[in-house]
């Protein structure tokens, strides 16, 4: 290709625009360019269109043209379990032929919600999962119907959520510890919000508030005093409850993908702040900061996940006095978000590293705080920079919450396998973890689209 | 108010409860309303929840036997899935009151770890499955077999020692779970199947041609799996031993779920005393006189519990076996209610 123009080019056309060869445009353009671009290219083509016409017909005889679908009694034996798949073989034998998917048929609400159901309240996590993707939608793109509403929404929806799941009676004093904590960091983030000179103040209060109740807690437990029951407690205006007192449901029944959900939510959400504290308490100058931050990333990060959720599930119970007990799901929750913040701080860490020096001496030139700096500055472009990487965390993150399946808990792999355990569906390993498999990779693809399109959306051409 | 520090701090559902540090485990099921069981995470016909999320097996039964028997109410049970590895910790830390999830009665497991076995509700043993295409009868005609066995488990250790006592060869298919084994057996891989024979009998019922293989007559290790509790806590042992017992009496008496009402009246003094007609056994064990009849009524007893979740007409179709009472040739033996 040359590069002067012809006269005719520059004077807006002489001669007509002719039509492109017909090798590169349509299907057999597009074939040409992305599966026989070069000899390479071609046989890697070839082999996989092999493969896959050598695997598929197999595939899809199993799991769809032989398989059985719905749960009908078949065989009249009064229940519907895999004896209603077989059929007749050419030896006279009853055999599985196909995927016999009635297991799923049948299993699915314990599937989707462990032993949830078994008080007859499913509506309460199906309505928590709808008011979480209401939650989660103005946070994940900006062009929301509503947007604002579903913020206000979003504030105030872990709250709901574990109202919903958990249910028991949800009392004023619980409400303000839940979102002290939010309404204390918030003036610290904005410094033009309205009101934000009382809102410091429940900065200061907060710590201490906290420090008191733990301090009374061990005062009660040590002692069986605590200042809190016999002074404030009486008190009225704690007994107020926001929200109606629904039937408790221990967290023993939560199971299946509810499970998966919970906790791959509960790290995600937690995890990315918690990963920027500590990413930044890394690169801090202040020594006993930074030691804290590296002592604790380098031991998670030395620890594989399960060793942990071991040591949550088996050793603290022996650590805590007799008759005390935390609750297992919040012990696996504690070291999935721990475990998840340690590799989410390095992700940050990256993008720390990689933004310019400039960008912090100018910061500094502007005479900003060091929280202000960093909110304002650093962390817009190195989190943008990083979002492969959280996302990867993420995905990551989602994937291993299934280890929980080791302390006891059933998410939906643990619910799967209990259920090819019941002597009615035995042998059914397959259906099981293929349905698994699908569900996972709903969840895991849709992540990384959308970190694709955040990325695109994002771009404000410094990619690199 | 009560403030829960879990409650605070983690704002989740915390079950941060401080129960009065020197109650006896009775006390504490009674006061709480609940017997807090460990269960496995899955073994047909053991332990394994149904398609309506309820557990249900033979060790179940002894969950709600106990719980029938100290709260009048077989269905008042928390079941605490626990794995093989955390099972017990569990124990150990009083998560759980009880644990009754196939458990192998061992002398290290008794002494060594500090918990005191019950009972036996299942006497199991390793056994041996072929194809009977292979023309074996015995497993002393094994040499230079493809064995599929579990790594990591007892199961291996049997093996090893059985055909090195024997002066025999093998070599070894190692899998990590049942799932894997049944696969590799079927698929050929392998000549023989190892594992517990009750498993054997499981896997083989889901077998296309189950006829068409054979577990043989050696059983190469004692598996007998029971109930545990606590060291420390001798009445709550007590209870858990004798709410079984109950049920393994009921079946020598002939007292079954069905006619546990006519019983009452009959004239046999150790039904009586079973049953609380008579005596105060209910009274020494610090529950009520009914006891056993609640655990009989609502569980039933040992053979029907059995027939119900892995006998013969069930899917796991077990034979009595062993587990059948002394009377007729098995080694199930409850001492006298006297």
């Amino acid at each position: 290709m040359s590069d002067t123009l012809r006269p005719e080019d520059q004077l807006g056309g002489g001669l007509p625009e002719r039509a492109p060869p017909p090798s590169t445009v349509g299907i057999q353009g597009w074939m040409r360019e992305n599966l026989f671009s070069g000899p390479i290219n071609s046989i890697g083509t070839i082999v996989a269109i092999g493969i896959i016409v050598w695997l598929l017909p197999g595939i899809l005889e199993w799991a769809i043209f032989d398989a059985t679908f719905v749960g009908v009694d078949a065989n009249g034996d009064g229940s519907i379990t895999r004896k209603d798949c077989l059929v007749e073989n050419a030896a006279g034998l009853m055999t599985l032929e196909g995927a016999c998917w009635v297991l799923v048929y049948v299993r699915w609400e314990q599937l989707i919600y462990g032993f949830y159901g078994s008080d007859g309240s499913i509506w309460r996590p199906t309505i928590a999962f709808v008011g979480l993707l209401l939650a989660i939608a103005p946070l994940l793109f900006d062009k929301v119907p509503f947007r604002r509403a579903l913020l206000w929404f979003a504030f105030a929806f872990p709250f709901i959520a574990v109202w919903l799941l958990g249910g028991g009676e949800w009392k004023l004093s619980s409400v303000l510890v839940f979102y002290g904590l939010i309404v204390a960091i918030l003036p610290l983030l904005f410094d033009k919000m309205p009101g934000r000179e009382i809102l410091l103040w429940v900065t200061k209060i907060y710590p201490l508030f906290i420090a008191f109740l733990l301090f009374d807690a061990i005062l009660d437990t040590l002692l069986g005093f605590s200042i809190w029951n016999t002074l404030l407690g009486p008190l009225a205006v704690w007994e107020f409850s926001p929200l109606p007192a629904l039937a408790e449901v221990s967290t023993h029944k939560w199971g299946g993908l509810m499970l998966t959900i919970v906790i791959g939510m509960v790290g995600i959400v937690l995890s990315l702040p918690i990963g920027v504290v500590l990413a930044l308490g890394r690169r801090s100058t202040m020594p006993a900061v930074r030691l804290l931050c590296v002592i604790f990333i380098e031991f998670v990060r030395g620890v594989p996940l399960i060793t942990l959720l071991f040591m949550a599930s088996n050793m603290l119970p022996l650590f805590f006095p007799e008759g005390i007990e935390l609750d297992k799901l919040v012990r696996a929750l504690v070291v999935v978000v721990a475990f998840s913040a340690a590799y989410m701080a390095e992700v940050v860490r990256g993008g720390l590293q990689a933004i310019p020096k400039g960008q912090y001496e100018a910061a500094d030139a502007m005479a900003l705080t060091y929280w202000k700096s960093m909110y304002l500055i650093i962390l817009p472009q190195a989190l943008k920079i990083v979002i492969p990487g959280i996302v990867n965390s993420f995905i990551g993150l989602f994937k291993d919450t299934t280890l929980v399946l080791i302390i006891g808990l059933f998410d939906i792999l643990g619910m799967a396998k209990a259920a090819v355990t019941h002597a009615n569906w035995i042998g059914l390993a397959r259906e099981a973890y293929v349905f698994v498999g699908v569900v996972y990779f709903i969840f895991c693809f849709s992540m990384s689209r959308y970190s694709i399109w955040l990325e695109e959306k994002l771009n404000t051409g410094h990619k690199r | 108010m009560k403030m829960k520090v879990g409650t605070l701090v983690f704002g989740a559902a915390i079950g941060l409860t401080a129960a009065a540090a020197n109650a006896t485990t009775l006390e504490d099921v009674v006061a709480r309303g609940e017997l807090i069981c460990g269960v496995s995470t899955g073994v047909a016909g053991f332990a394994a929840p149904d398609d309506q999320g309820n557990w249900s097996g033979v060790d179940i039964d002894v969950c709600r036997a106990v719980a029938a028997a100290v709260l009048g109410d077989a269905s008042k049970v928390k079941y605490v899935p626990t794995t093989s590895k955390e099972r017990f910790t569990a124990l150990q830390s009083g998560e759980v009151d009880m644990l009754s999830r196939v458990t192998t009665w061992t002398f290290s497991r008794d002494v060594g770890l500090g918990f005191e076995f019950v009972g036996v509700n299942y006497y199991d043993g390793q056994g041996f499955m072929v194809p009977k295409a292979l023309g074996v009868t015995s497993a002393l005609q094994l040499d230079g077999a493809t064995v599929c066995v579990q790594t990591g488990t007892t199961t291996e250790l049997n093996l090893a020692d059985y055909f090195r006592a024997n002066n025999m060869e093998y070599s070894a298919v190692n899998v990590e779970t049942a799932d894997e084994s049944r696969e590799n057996y079927l698929s050929g891989a392998c000549d023989v199947y190892t594992t517990d024979s009750s498993a054997l009998a499981a896997a083989r019922s889901t077998f296309d041609d189950p006829s068409a293989h054979q577990i043989l007559p050696e059983i190469i290790s004692k598996e007998p799996l029971g109930p545990l509790v606590r060291h420390g806590d001798a009445q709550w042992g007590d209870i858990v031993r004798w709410s079984f017992n109950a049920m393994v009496v009921a079946e020598e008496k002939g007292v079954t779920q069905g006619n546990v009402d006519d019983m009452k009246g009959s004239n046999d003094p150790e039904i009586q005393r079973l049953l609380g007609t008579d005596g105060d056994m209910g009274k020494q064990l610090g529950l009520s006189a009914d006891w056993a009849y609640q655990v009989i009524s609502q569980v039933g007893n040992y053979g029907e519990s059995f027939e119900r979740h892995i006998g013969v007409n069930t899917p796991i179709g077990l034979e009595r076996g062993l587990n059948q009472l002394w009377t007729k040739g098995g080694i199930l033996y409850s001492p006298p209610m006297r």
